[in-house]
């Protein structure tokens, strides 16, 4: 039961003494029979079954609808951890908020030469047209998923920015939502922050961006709604989802047109204009006339609505760039030049191949490191040096050296762990933390907790779904 | 609300309507097949397919009219585009389709059963199990009408709901009728002698209109009474009548609450007159045939109309 020595177990303390975190939930656990607990098991299961939460597999015919496995042992912090990382996650945000800003006005911090020009010349979420533009109410990352990553008592490291269009946040609300019809008794017991109103936050900080248009439309209530690629996307669930909790209409693109200069939706009375777009379709599809001319997912002439106040689109246009893994290893620097601060969340360390040095290093320490392309996602891409074969690794080395410009490398972090519930009984299970942020001109807004996902083999570092992880409840206890 | 979503949910329920009601014919069949001699069965499971509208599709693929066959043809063949787990399947999609607009309730009934279904049909079924096959479609209805009953706000989306469904019900029983319609030609039922008693009472079953017809006639079965309970009585859920008045007040009230009224509305108040105003002699002179024809082309009319005066389609 006690974490392999060598990484921070988050339940129990190197002595196998439960951590004060989990106090509260460890006394209720040992409580349970394992008969029943193994039940509720299998009920969770077939919950999330019938309540459709699924995801699609790209490529993946057999089971055209999976469930991304959840366990049942939630994920704990305390108070006084979640201020801490509130605040250096506030601070993160404003950076990059400030960033893509500057990067699409003046570009302050590159005639400073905090960070060089090609970084985003070469990125292919550049968007040129997007130049002296700003957004409704100045906000590009309307809604932030940042990645957390713990290593220690007091060490959580920012593992990646989420600024395109984070997903996964249907399964924060209904991972709660089963827990608390599993054991209803245990959240009498131990007093859990909410996470439950996420949808009416993001309906409300969607709200507070409408664009000019609105504000002379005479109109008394900005209309929102959600741009989905449709039922066959992965993250279907998650859009309709989104729409239904907010009250939102969800729309695909051949709902849509441009009239009398607005974006509009076909209602069965007629089109009617949308102030605010959540779209969870990508800038290249957005719109045919100005990205993509093949794209059926977009709406042609949106792109032009938008720089003419028309219309607020979450997140903006361009915004991508800050995912990137090369931009990520200069946030250092981005938050110090926005902020006037040193960053409360450090970065992982970070080696960029396209410097001839760290290249030099990297190559030498193959087998130690984790190597990841610069726009890569979903664990796609990257090679982890400790697990990985040495053919594998002979074959990395090749693609490193031709085109060492995509590459960034990382130390194997020892990452937390946090028990899951086996047959066996718990056993601990490398984890991560991606909480949910939103941003309007009224401020930013983080929903306690977030996304925990686990990697369900034993020494895994993935926890990425579409390779195998899971996902579990995250508590913030109240003080 | 989206005419997309709008157009989702009206095909949701025919749909929904449409694997119910064949559910019933394969029933009947079923039951035809077990009480008759091998002939009569044959013929039985012959008119069913062709009532499914897909008989030249069965024949190029099937030697004859067995049970096995034909069940399963209409269950689960994958060729077979009407067939049960197709329509499922649609009512699922239009289901995620129209997700915003319908409860959860509703949502879950489809998506539980659908999961049912799907595990049922995955290998061809036997003769013990097609009966548990039709009750879980059976239930499967019942759930998702009780769902939508009892937990949907009384919206333009109930009002698409409904349509679906009345607008696919006439259909079907009108289909049935005219499947059958030699059978009820007043010149063979008042010769009497050949007719067969177990074929009347098994359209009525295919309806569910058995134990209501006899309740109502004492058990007195002729064709004049028949047609005149499927065709005219308002009292009954599946007869035309009945299906036109409800179609009509649900198409009366999207009407007042998108503040005006369309084509559909003016193409139903003429169908209206049609059914209200003509007796059950009037029908026979006319041809029953005819009659059901004209029917069910007024029905796709007003089909066609409600798309375009609810934006349906881009």
């Amino acid at each position: 039961m006690v974490g392999k020595s060598g990484n921070f177990d988050e339940m129990y303390d190197a002595d196998g003494n439960i951590r004060p975190a989990y106090a509260d939930y460890c006394g209720w656990f040992d409580e349970q029979d394992n008969a029943s607990l193994r039940r509720k098991d299998a009920e969770a299961d077939e919950s999330f079954r019938k309540t459709g939460i699924t995801f699609n597999v790209y490529g993946d015919d057999e089971a055209e609808e999976r469930l991304i496995p959840f366990d049942m042992v939630p994920r704990v912090i305390t108070a006084p951890e979640w201020r801490k990382l509130t605040r250096g996650i506030e601070q993160r945000v404003r950076a990059l908020n400030s960033f893509l800003y500057d990067l699409y006005h003046r570009q302050e911090i590159i005639r400073a030469g905090r960070v060089p020009e090609r970084l985003f010349r070469q990125n292919e979420a550049w968007l040129p047209n997007m130049v002296g533009f700003t957004p409704p109410g100045g906000i590009y990352t309307h809604i932030v998923g940042i990645d957390l990553v713990r290593t220690g008592p007091d060490d959580f490291f920012v593992l990646e920015d989420n600024a395109r269009t984070p997903s996964g946040v249907s399964y924060m609300l209904e991972n709660r939502e089963t827990m608390m019809s599993m054991f209803p008794d245990l959240f009498s017991r131990v007093h859990v922050e909410t996470v439950s109103n996420y949808p009416r936050r993001l309906a409300r900080s969607l709200a507070a961006c409408a664009p000019p248009a609105f504000a002379s439309s005479g109109r008394s209530k900005p209309t929102v709604a959600v741009l989905t690629p449709g039922i066959y996307n992965s993250a279907y669930y998650e859009h309709a989802f989104l729409a239904d909790q907010m009250g939102a209409e969800l729309v695909e693109g051949s709902d849509l047109r441009v009239v009398n200069g607005l974006v509009q939706m076909r209602t069965t009375s007629g089109y009617r204009p949308i102030d605010v777009l959540y779209r969870r379709v990508d800038d290249d599809y957005l719109d045919p006339l100005t990205f993509e001319p093949s794209s059926v997912l977009g709406v042609p002439g949106i792109m032009d609505v938008y720089r003419a106040g028309g219309i607020t689109i979450a997140n903006a246009p361009g915004t991508g760039i800050c995912d990137d893994k090369a931009i990520y290893s200069f946030m250092p620097e981005i938050v110090e030049f926005y902020t006037g601060e040193k960053p409360l969340l450090p970065n992982v360390e970070t080696w960029r191949c396209a410097d001839s040095d760290s290249l030099a290093y990297v190559l030498d320490n193959l087998d130690e490191l984790v190597v990841k392309e610069v726009h890569g996602s979903g664990g796609y891409g990257m090679l982890i040096g400790p697990t990985a074969s040495k053919k594998e690794i002979r074959e990395f080395r090749k693609k490193l050296e031709a085109t060492p410009e995509n590459y960034i490398a990382q130390p194997t972090l020892s990452l937390s762990t946090c028990p899951i519930f086996t047959k066996k009984g718990l056993a601990p299970r490398h984890v991560d933390l991606r909480p949910f942020v939103l941003v309007s001109p009224q401020g930013i807004d983080i929903t306690p907790g977030g996304l925990t996902r686990v990697a369900l083999k034993e020494g895994s570092l993935v926890v990425n779904s579409s390779q195998g992880g899971g996902t579990k409840d995250t508590w913030v206890l109240k003080d | 609300m989206l005419g997309r979503t709008a157009n989702g949910l009206f095909w949701m329920f025919r749909y929904l309507e449409r694997a119910e009601n064949t559910a019933r014919l394969l029933e009947t069949g079923l039951r035809m097949a077990l009480t008759r001699d091998v002939q009569t069965a044959r013929e039985e499971w012959r008119s069913v397919i062709a009532t499914s509208g897909y008989k030249e599709l069965y024949e190029a693929e099937n030697d004859g009219y067995d049970g096995m066959s034909a069940w399963n043809f209409i269950l689960r063949d994958k060729s077979n585009p009407a067939s049960i787990r197709e329509m499922f399947g649609a009512v699922r999609t239009n289901a995620r389709l129209a997700r915003t607009n319908i409860s959860s309730d509703i949502w879950e009934a489809v998506n539980e059963n659908w999961m049912a279904l799907d595990k049922m049909l995955a290998r061809p079924v036997s003769q013990g199990s097609v009966g548990d096959v039709v009750h879980t479609i059976r239930r499967a209805g019942m759930r998702i009408h009780g769902a939508l009953d009892g937990s949907m706000l009384r919206s333009d989306a109930y009002h698409f709901a409904r349509a679906g469904t009345f607008m696919e019900r006439a259909d079907s029983t009108a289909r049935i009728l005219d499947m059958k319609y030699y059978l009820l030609l007043p010149s063979l039922s008042y010769v009497g002698s050949s007719l067969d008693s177990g074929q009347w009472e098994q359209i009525l079953r295919s309806v569910a209109g058995a134990r209501a017809y006899s309740w109502l006639n004492a058990g007195q079965i002729d064709a004049r009474g028949i047609v005149e309970f499927l065709v005219l009585d308002d009292r009954f859920p599946r007869s035309l009548a009945f299906c036109r008045g409800a179609l009509r007040d649900n198409l009366a009230a999207l009407a007042r609450l998108h503040g005006q009224e369309g084509a559909s509305n003016e193409l139903m108040r003429a169908a209206d007159m049609h059914i209200t105003d003509i007796t059950i002699d009037q029908i026979f002179e006319q041809g029953l045939h005819e009659f059901l024809v004209d029917f069910m082309n007024r029905n796709a009319a007003i089909g066609e109309a409600i798309a375009q005066d609810y934006r349906f389609l881009a």
